[in-house]
C-alpha cells in the first residue's frame, strides 16, 4: 500500500494530541472512580442507613386478601381485625428492654418475649416482626399513649382470617399460615410480600390453588424517619391492591347437609350439576376446623388429626381412589356397545363363576344369575356377564372408553392433591409393573376391579357424562373478581343415543325396578334417579375363606371391609344432577352407599327446584360488607 | 445484569438482549473482516444514510417518553441518532484523510466539518434529545483536534459554549428561553438535588442512594433491595449502573470501570501504531464516542452530571446504542486488523 501523502507532521500533531486526548480521558476514568469509592465505600455507611435503615425506609402495605363466597353469596373465608404489635430492631436502642416495658402495658409473657427477640435476630434490622397480636382497643391505645418510652414499637392492624362454615368448608377451602422458609424454598415467586415474616398465604384448598388471585399486590411506602424512628415525611407511595373475591359453585346448605349425611364413616360425597359441570358439594368426612390452623395449632390437635385412621385432614372427594367396583360396569358396557362387540340383546349365562386358564372368576352372587342381558347385567350388577364381554371388547376398548368418560384422567380444578386415577392399559402395565398384561386382568378391570382407580370426583364426572352425554368438566370456581370462569366440556360424547339410553335404562333399573340393586333406594315423590351400585373388594377373598364361608364383611377387621360405592344421575329422563359416594370400608354399595346418595340427591333436587341454582349472584362486595377491609 | 432486574425473568429484557448481542457480534465480525479501505469508500454513504434516517424519523417513527427518536424495524427498534455518532466520526475521518495537510486549519475547511457535525446534531436536537446531540458535538470537535486543527478554534470554541450557557440561563423563564423546561429542572436539580426529592431529584437521590448501599463488595447478585422494590426508576436502561453498584459494590463498578479503561488503552494503542490516517482517525473517534458513553452515563449516576438519556454501553437494555456500538467496534477491529504493514 502507498504510504499516505501527508505523513510525518500530522502524524506527530494526531500522536501528540491522541496522548492529551488519553490523559484528559484517564482523568476522567480515575474522577469516576473516585467518586464511586467515595460515595460505596467512604460513605457507604451513611448511603446504607439511608437504603435500608435509619433515614429511608421502605415499608409494604400488605393488602388484605380476597374474601370466598359459595354460590349463594354466603362467605366462605373473610378477613377479621386483628390489633397486633410489631417491633423493628434498628429502631429500639435496646430491643429486649424495650419489650420488657411493654409487657407492663400489654398481657404478653416471657415467651412472647424470647421468641420476638429470636425473631427479630433472624431476620434483617428493618424487618418488622410481630411480639403480640389479637389486642384490644384499649391495651393499643395505652401502647401509643406511651410511645416515647418504646423505640421500635409500632402498633399495627393485621388481619386474621376467619372460616364461618368451619368443619364444613375445611377440604375445599384449606387455611392459611405463616409463609415458612420450606414455602419460599418451593416457589419461584418473587412477591417481596413473601419476605415479610409471618405473612399469611395459602396452605390448602382454595386458599393454595387461587392464592395469587387471593392475595392481592403488596403497596410500597418509602418513609423518612429521623433518628428515633419517627416518621418524618413519606418520599414515595405506591398503593396496594387488595386481592379479588372468589366465588364457589358450591352450595353451603348443601355441602352442610352431605358431611351431616356422611356422619362418623370415613367417606365423601360429590354432587354436580350435569349441564354446567358446577360442584355443588364435595364433602369428605371426618373433617377438621380449619380455622385451628389460622390460629396456630397445637401440637396435639394436630397429632390427633394426622395419626386419625380415617384420615380427616385427606379431601378424599378428589384425592382418594378406590376400584371403583360395579360402577365401573357401564364403562365396560359402553365399550362394548361402541365397540360393536354385544348389542344390549346379547345374553349371557351365568352360574356364578367362569374358569379361565385354571382360574375361577366369581360372581358376587354365588348362586348365578342365570340368562342375563345388558339391562340386567346392570340391574342385577351380575359380573360374569362382564367377564364374558370383556373377553371380546379387551382392555384398550374399556380403558379408552373409561378416560372418555373421566376416570383415568386428571380433571383440572383448583383444589391440591387432584388425582387422576387410573383407567389401566397394557403399556402401563408393562411399563409399571413389568409384566406382561393378562386376560385375568381384564376381567378384573371389566368389573372396576383390579387395577382400576377412580376418585369420587370422577366417579360423579363419569355419571354426568352418561346422563348428559357430553363431555362435561367440573368446575369449582364460579367467578374471580366477578369474572365468570369458563364452563368446559358441552360438546357431545363419541358414543352413539342408542348406546347411551341402553345403559341409562339399565341404570335406571338399578333403582326403580324390582331386583334392582338399589331398588330399597328410591327417590320418594316424582322424579327418578338412575344409579349404579358398586362393592368392592380391599382384600382379595381367598378360597379358604369362601369354602369355610368367613366372608361376612362384619366379622373382618375394618381396615379389610368392602368399600361401599354408588353413583347416580337425576331426574333419570332429564339430568340434572349426578351424585356419587364412596363411604371407605362401608361394606356394600346397595346397603350402605345407596341410601345416602338418594339422601342427598333428595335434598339437592328440592334445592333445585327453588330454582337457586340457575341464577348465580354475581356483585358479591356491595352485597356483603367486608369486616375490616381497609389498612 | 437485566436478568436480575427483572426479577430472574430472563424473557422479559435478558433474552432479547442476548439476541441482539450475537446479532451485533456477527456484524462486528463482519465489519472486520471487509478491508478499512472498503469502509472508508462509504463513509460518506454511511453519513448520507444517516442524515436520511434522522430525516425520517419525525414521519415513521414512535414516540416514547416524550421523544420521537425510534424507527421500527420489525424485529427491534433502531435509533438513528445513534447511528450517526458512528456516521459523524466515519465522515470525518475520510474528510481528514482527504483534505490536504496545508488547509487542515484554514477557516474555509474548517467550516465544513462544522457543518459535518452540526446537520446532525440540530436533527436530534428537534426530537428532541439534548443528550445524544452534545454527544454528537463532542464527537466531532474532537475528531477534528485529533486532526491537527488548529488550537485557536477550540479556545473560541470553548469561550463561546461558556458564553451561551450563560446565556440560556440567563434567558430562562422569559419567552426567549432555549432549552425545555425539563432541561433546566434537571440542571438545577443537579445542583441540589433535594429541592425535589419525588420529582427530578429523585433519579439522582435514588441511584446514589442504591449505589452507596452496595458498599465495597455489593449485596449479591440479585440481592438488590433498592431495584427489587421498583425504587429505581429506569433501572434497565440508563440507571443499570446503580444495579451493578448495589448487587457488585465498589469492586463491581471498579471492574466495569477498568474494563471500559482498557478497551480505550487498546483503541489508543491501535491507533497510534496505525500508519493509515483514516483507520487511525476512525479507532480514535469511536473509542472517544464510546468513552462519552460511559462517562456521561456514570457521572450521571454517580451525581456529578445532569441527567441525561445515555445508555451504560455494552450493559444497558438497548439495541441500538449496543448494536452501534458492536458495528464501530467492528471498524476498529478492521481498521486494526487490515492496517498497512
Amino acid at each position: 500500500m502507498r504510504f499516505p501523502s501527508k505523513p510525518v507532521k500530522l502524524r506527530k500533531i494526531l500522536t501528540r494530541r491522541a496522548v492529551i486526548l488519553a490523559g484528559i480521558q484517564a482523568s476522567v476514568i480515575g474522577t469516576l472512580g473516585w467518586q464511586m469509592r467515595r460515595i460505596s465505600v467512604q460513605q457507604s455507611q451513611s448511603f446504607r442507613l439511608l437504603a435500608e435503615e435509619n433515614r429511608v425506609n421502605i415499608r409494604l402495605i400488605p393488602p388484605v386478601r380476597g374474601l370466598v363466597f359459595d354460590r349463594l353469596g354466603k362467605p366462605l373465608a373473610y378477613n377479621e381485625p386483628n390489633y397486633k404489635i410489631e417491633m423493628v430492631r434498628e429502631q429500639s436502642d435496646d430491643p429486649e428492654k424495650v419489650l420488657r416495658r411493654l409487657a407492663t402495658i400489654i398481657p404478653i409473657t416471657e415467651e412472647d418475649i424470647s421468641l420476638a427477640l429470636v425473631e427479630m435476630r433472624k431476620r434483617r434490622g428493618f424487618v418488622p416482626v410481630t411480639v403480640a397480636q389479637d389486642l384490644s382497643w384499649k391495651h393499643i391505645a395505652a401502647v401509643s399513649a406511651n410511645a416515647p418510652a418504646l423505640s421500635g414499637i409500632t402498633p399495627e392492624l393485621g388481619h386474621y382470617r376467619i372460616y364461618p362454615q368451619t368443619y364444613d368448608f375445611a377440604h375445599i377451602m384449606g387455611y392459611v399460615g405463616p409463609v415458612s422458609d420450606y414455602d419460599l424454598s418451593k416457589t419461584d415467586d418473587k412477591d417481596p410480600l413473601l419476605l415479610i415474616p409471618r405473612f399469611q398465604i395459602g396452605k390448602n384448598g382454595i386458599e393454595k390453588k387461587v392464592e395469587k388471585r387471593l392475595r392481592g399486590k403488596a403497596g410500597v411506602k418509602q418513609i423518612e424517619v429521623n433518628s428515633v424512628g419517627r416518621v418524618m415525611r413519606v418520599l414515595a407511595r405506591k398503593e396496594n391492591k387488595a386481592g379479588a373475591n372468589v366465588q364457589l359453585t358450591v352450595d353451603h346448605r348443601l355441602q352442610k347437609y352431605a358431611l351431616q349425611r356422611l356422619g362418623n364413616e370415613s367417606a365423601s360425597a360429590v354432587v354436580m350439576d350435569v349441564q354446567n359441570g358446577d360442584l355443588l358439594a364435595i364433602a369428605s368426612a371426618p373433617s377438621f376446623d380449619p380455622n385451628k390452623f389460622v390460629r396456630g395449632i397445637s401440637v396435639a390437635d394436630f397429632r390427633d388429626l394426622n395419626e386419625d385412621k380415617y384420615k380427616p385432614m385427606l379431601n378424599k372427594a378428589v384425592s382418594g381412589t378406590y376400584p371403583p367396583g360395579s360402577t365401573f360396569k357401564m364403562v365396560t358396557a359402553l365399550a362394548a356397545l361402541k365397540g360393536g362387540f354385544i348389542t344390549d340383546k346379547d345374553q349371557y349365562n351365568c352360574s356364578g363363576s367362569v374358569e379361565l386358564y385354571d382360574r375361577k372368576f366369581h360372581c358376587w352372587n354365588r348362586g348365578g344369575h342365570g340368562r342375563v342381558a345388558l339391562h340386567d347385567s346392570l340391574k342385577r350388577s351380575c359380573d360374569v356377564y362382564y367377564y364374558e364381554v370383556a373377553q371380546k371388547v379387551g382392555i384398550e376398548n374399556i380403558s379408552a372408553m373409561a378416560r372418555d368418560l373421566g376416570i383415568g384422567v386428571k380433571h383440572d380444578l383448583q383444589l391440591p392433591a387432584v388425582r387422576s386415577g387410573l383407567a389401566p392399559t397394557k403399556e402401563w402395565k408393562k411399563r409399571v409393573r413389568k409384566k406382561d398384561w393378562t386376560v385375568g386382568d381384564s376381567l378384573n378391570a371389566s368389573i372396576g376391579q383390579g387395577f382400576v382407580l377412580a376418585s369420587p370426583l370422577q366417579l360423579a364426572v363419569m355419571a354426568a357424562r352418561i346422563g348428559t352425554g357430553t363431555k362435561i368438566s367440573p368446575r369449582l370456581v364460579n367467578a374471580i373478581d366477578n369474572i365468570p370462569q369458563a364452563v368446559r366440556g358441552r360438546e357431545a360424547l363419541a358414543i352413539e343415543a342408542v348406546h347411551l339410553d341402553a345403559v341409562r335404562k339399565g341404570m335406571f333399573g338399578v333403582v326403580n325396578e324390582q331386583n334392582g340393586t338399589a331398588a330399597g333406594s328410591r327417590l320418594s315423590g316424582s322424579k327418578k334417579m338412575a344409579g349404579k351400585t358398586g362393592t368392592t373388594q380391599v382384600v382379595s377373598i381367598t378360597e379358604r375363606e369362601r369354602l369355610s364361608g368367613i366372608v361376612r364383611n362384619e366379622d373382618r377387621k375394618w381396615e379389610h371391609r368392602d368399600h361401599a360405592l354408588f353413583v347416580a344421575f337425576a331426574p333419570a329422563d332429564n339430568p340434572r344432577l349426578a351424585i356419587s359416594v364412596v363411604v371407605e370400608h362401608g361394606g356394600g354399595g346397595s346397603k350402605v352407599a345407596a341410601p345416602i346418595a338418594k339422601d342427598i340427591m333428595q335434598r339437592a333436587l328440592e334445592m333445585d327446584k327453588d330454582n337457586d341454582y340457575r341464577s348465580l349472584p354475581t356483585d358479591l362486595r356491595s352485597r356483603h360488607p367486608i369486616k375490616g377491609d381497609k389498612v | 445484569m437485566l436478568y436480575s432486574i427483572s426479577g430472574g425473568d430472563i424473557e422479559r429484557w435478558a433474552e432479547p438482549q442476548i439476541i441482539r448481542f450475537c446479532l451485533g457480534a456477527g456484524a462486528m465480525a463482519f465489519m472486520a473482516f471487509v478491508p478499512i479501505s472498503f469502509w472508508r469508500e462509504i463513509s460518506i454513504l454511511a453519513y448520507i444514510v444517516g442524515i436520511a434516517l434522522l430525516i425520517a424519523v419525525p414521519y415513521v417513527g414512535l414516540t416514547r417518553g416524550g421523544a420521537q427518536r425510534w424507527i421500527d424495524l420489525g424485529f427491534m427498534t433502531l435509533q438513528p441518532s445513534e447511528l450517526m455518532k458512528i456516521g459523524v466520526v466515519m465522515a470525518l475521518a475520510f474528510y481528514y484523510d482527504w483534505l490536504d495537510e496545508r488547509r487542515i486549519s484554514h477557516p474555509l475547511w474548517v467550516l465544513i466539518p462544522i457543518a459535518v457535525i452540526s446537520l446532525p446534531a440540530c436533527l436530534v436536537l428537534d426530537q428532541p434529545d439534548l443528550g445524544t446531540a452534545l454527544l454528537i458535538i463532542m464527537g466531532g470537535a474532537i475528531m477534528m483536534f485529533i486532526a491537527g486543527v488548529h488550537w485557536a478554534y477550540f479556545l473560541v470554541t470553548v469561550l463561546s459554549v461558556t458564553l451561551l450557557v450563560t446565556g440560556v440561563f440567563a434567558t430562562k423563564g422569559t419567552e426567549y428561553q432555549l432549552l425545555k423546561d425539563y432541561q433546566y429542572k434537571r440542571i438545577e436539580t443537579f445542583i441540589d438535588p433535594s429541592t425535589d426529592p419525588l420529582g427530578s431529584g429523585y433519579h439522582i437521590t435514588q441511584s446514589k442512594i442504591a449505589l452507596g448501599s452496595g458498599g465495597m463488595t455489593g449485596r449479591g447478585f440479585m440481592q438488590g433491595t433498592q431495584q427489587r422494590l421498583n425504587f429505581l426508576p429506569e433501572k434497565h436502561t440508563d440507571f443499570i449502573f446503580t444495579t451493578l453498584g448495589e448487587e457488585f459494590g465498589f469492586v463491581g463498578g471498579i471492574v466495569l470501570l477498568g474494563l471500559y479503561g482498557l478497551i480505550l488503552g487498546f483503541c489508543y494503542v491501535s491507533a497510534l501504531s496505525n500508519r493509515d490516517r483514516y483507520g487511525a482517525l476512525v479507532t480514535i473517534g469511536v473509542s472517544t464516542t464510546f468513552f462519552f458513553y460511559f462517562a456521561v452515563n456514570m457521572a450521571m449516576v454517580m451525581g456529578l452530571a445532569p441527567v441525561v438519556g445515555v445508555p451504560l454501553p455494552l450493559v444497558s437494555y438497548g439495541g441500538s446504542a449496543m448494536i452501534v456500538l458492536l458495528l464501530a467496534f467492528g471498524l476498529v477491529q478492521s481498521a486494526h486488523v487490515h492496517r498497512p504493514r
